[in-house]
């Protein structure tokens, strides 16, 4: 579903540049829920919003169900985006003017459906979400958790092939966290691929795939049982 | 895609409705722009219609033409020879020309402007008297309230009628009598009155027409002993022939009948209309002009505090420009949403703006209509095609206004913009 092929990113610098992904390779096959760990600047965003399209790299190949996608343009980025891949944050990026509804409406608005239509999945998502009773509400009238489900919801409504979740716990409770990651849990169980970056082994134990990342390079990749505690400076960092 | 359906509208009144004080503040330039524009075009038209008013008496491609004496010696004539016209004359001056529509023989009892006493039973008056034709309204328009204007028959059968103005009802027939068929007595000569007029316009000349009194042309010379002798010609220059080449052509027409040297500066003396409104029309073009550009000047200032204002939303919007990419916005819906916010808040700016401006207008108009007075001053108005042209610019403002931050907003890469703080 997803493979990178020997990616490699940096930053220029003032006077160089600063490499932050070193050869990556990394295949993740169909309903894999997979989590990347690292300490803080060991790319594990990075390597996201490149799987996430949401950044280039420099060199190296990136196949997206069997597609190519280097060199995309920032049209054909989008389209990917929009057909293949769905988002969530760590401040879980809701546009505060906008309602719960037309919040996860919103994805369908740039695939052009009729609005009748968006409305209809959205509160149909929603309702999947346990959110339907708050789908008025403004995101500043959310929980740290309600909001959470919005955006899963508003990732989920295009259907998406893969869910890139970048630190999707981070700025919840640990009881909400748990909440969350069941959620994930199921949406993968539905067949989509799911991809989290988080700090937090005990999320990253519910995955079926632990990947660390230390100073852009994959130091360990297997099942999550497998892969061991992170270092105490690595752990609860972040990019 | 690029249109504006009931989706982008929504999205685009969210955007601008979020921080409604910034809108209107934003947009409150470009209102005042729009607003000063119709203001200063629609009180320069009404300036304008004040004046063509004003000079409503008069046609704007009519023409006069009168003898004098001559300067030069010519064809075994002295110089001081004075001039006179007949209907001879006139006749073959209509025969002859080919810049002409209308030659219309005029005489005045008493010589230009002379006033003569006119008598309607215990009431008398001074009033001008002139002879004209039938045609002579379609040189020197006048609006009849009663009655009707000389007629052919009339010509043909010298009958003694006359026309009057309304200044001459005023004075000789008392309020409420009907003077149609009534007589008044010229020189001790009866008249038959067949019609009442005012004059159209508001100048001194048309007060003056409305102290006067035409009789038929040929009854005029039968009974004040002119025969066919001819005071003056009202003309009529054909549609689309130059005013200056028309009256230079009919000096020397009249010339060559009369015999008078063709470079003899004094002998025939002409006016025209159509000159005097070129002038009248230059000038408002003139004001018109600058109205529209300083109108678009101000308007310009406006645009530019939105453009401002948007590129301060964009630095502000970074996330939510990102996380709407993040969600498969391509470039172009972003360039679209920025210039169609723009579009959209600067046409609502303006729509104010022009709907407060013509509503000034009309309540001013409203105002004039209603007898109120503003001196030379008339139904202030601004034309459609006027309106479609500033909408025009607007529109071209506008999208000015809106590309630089939809650029600005298109170079911020998404993953930056989902980096930023808000």
């Amino acid at each position: 579903m997803l493979a990178l092929r020997g990616i490699e990113k940096a930053y220029p610098l003032a006077g160089g540049t600063l490499p932050v992904l070193k050869g990556i390779d990394l295949n993740i096959e169909q309903g894999e829920m997979v989590a990347i760990m690292g300490s803080s600047g060991s790319g594990k965003s990075t390597l996201l919003n490149v799987l996430g399209l949401l950044d280039g790299f420099d060199s190296g190949g990136y196949d997206l169900d069997g597609v190519d996608m280097s060199g995309l343009s920032e049209k054909q980025a989008a389209r990917y985006r929009s057909l293949f891949l769905g988002f969530v944050f760590q401040s879980f990026n809701l546009i505060s003017f906008k309602t719960a509804v037309e919040n996860v409406a919103l994805p369908l608005f740039y695939q052009k459906v009729p609005r009748r239509e968006r409305q209809k999945r959205a509160m149909e998502m929603l309702g999947k979400m346990g959110m339907d009773d708050r789908a008025d509400h403004l995101p500043s009238e959310l929980s740290g958790g309600q909001k959470q489900r919005v955006a899963i919801a508003r990732a989920l409504i295009t259907e998406p092939r893969v869910i890139l979740a970048d630190e999707p716990t981070g700025a919840l409770d640990s009881s909400t966290s748990q909440d969350v990651v069941s959620v994930l849990r199921e949406v993968n169980g539905s067949g989509i691929t799911v991809i989290i970056v988080t700090h937090e082994a005990d999320i990253a134990a519910k995955c079926d795939r632990t990947i660390r990342l230390h100073d852009g390079v994959i130091i360990e990749d297997g099942r999550s049982g497998d892969v061991v505690e992170p270092t105490a400076n690595g752990a609860g960092s972040t990019d | 895609m690029m249109g504006l359906d009931r989706d982008r509208l929504i999205e685009l009144v969210q955007v601008v409705v979020r921080n409604p004080l910034r809108a209107f503040l934003s947009a409150l330039g470009v209102g005042w722009g729009l607003f000063m524009i119709i203001i200063t075009v629609g009180a320069a038209r009404g300036l304008e219609n004040g004046v063509k008013a004003d000079m409503g008496n008069d046609v704007a491609n009519s023409m006069f033409a009168w003898t004098m004496s001559t300067s030069i010696p010519y064809k075994g004539y002295q110089r001081g020879r004075g001039l006179e016209l007949d209907i001879d004359d006139v006749r073959w001056l209509e025969a002859n020309t080919q810049h002409l529509d209308l030659v219309c023989p005029e005489i005045q009892l008493g010589g230009w402007q002379g006033t003569n006493n006119v008598i309607h039973g215990k009431q008398s008056g001074a009033f001008d008297v002139s002879g004209a034709i039938a045609q002579y309204q379609k040189a020197k328009p006048m609006n009849i309230t009663s009655g009707r204007f000389l007629n052919q028959a009339d010509l043909d059968a010298v009958r003694k009628v006359c026309v009057i103005g309304s200044r001459v009802q005023d004075i000789l027939f008392e309020f409420g009598e009907n003077p149609l068929g009534e007589t008044v007595q010229i020189q001790g000569v009866l008249f038959r009155v067949v019609g009442v007029y005012t004059p159209k316009g508001n100048d001194e000349d048309a007060q003056n027409e409305a102290e006067s009194i035409y009789i038929p042309f040929t009854t005029f010379g039968k009974a004040f002993n002119t025969r066919d002798r001819v005071g003056w010609l009202s003309m009529l220059i054909k549609d689309g022939v130059d005013a200056e080449e028309a009256e230079e052509a009919t000096k020397q027409l009249i010339k060559s009948r009369l015999s008078v040297h063709p470079d003899d500066p004094r002998a025939i003396g002409c006016w025209t209309m159509a000159e005097e409104f070129q002038k009248a029309e230059l000038l408002f073009s003139g004001m018109r002009l600058i109205s529209l550009l300083f109108g678009s000047l101000a308007l310009l200032a406006g645009v530019i505090g939105i453009t401002n204002i948007m590129l301060i939303s964009i630095k502000e919007r970074t996330k939510e420009l990102g996380i709407r990419r993040s969600l498969g916005a391509t470039p172009v819906r972003i360039l679209c949403q920025i210039i169609g916010e723009t579009l959209f808040l600067t046409f609502l700016a303006g729509l104010c703006g022009l709907v407060l401006g013509v509503g000034l207008l009309e309540a001013v108009d409203g105002y004039l209509e209603g007898g109120g007075d503003a001196g030379v001053f008339r139904h202030p108005e601004i034309d459609f095609g006027t309106v479609l042209t500033v909408l025009c610019i607007l529109l071209g403002m506008a999208i000015f206004a809106g590309i630089l931050p939809a650029i600005r907003a298109l170079a911020i890469k998404p993953v930056e913009a989902l980096r930023a703080e808000g």
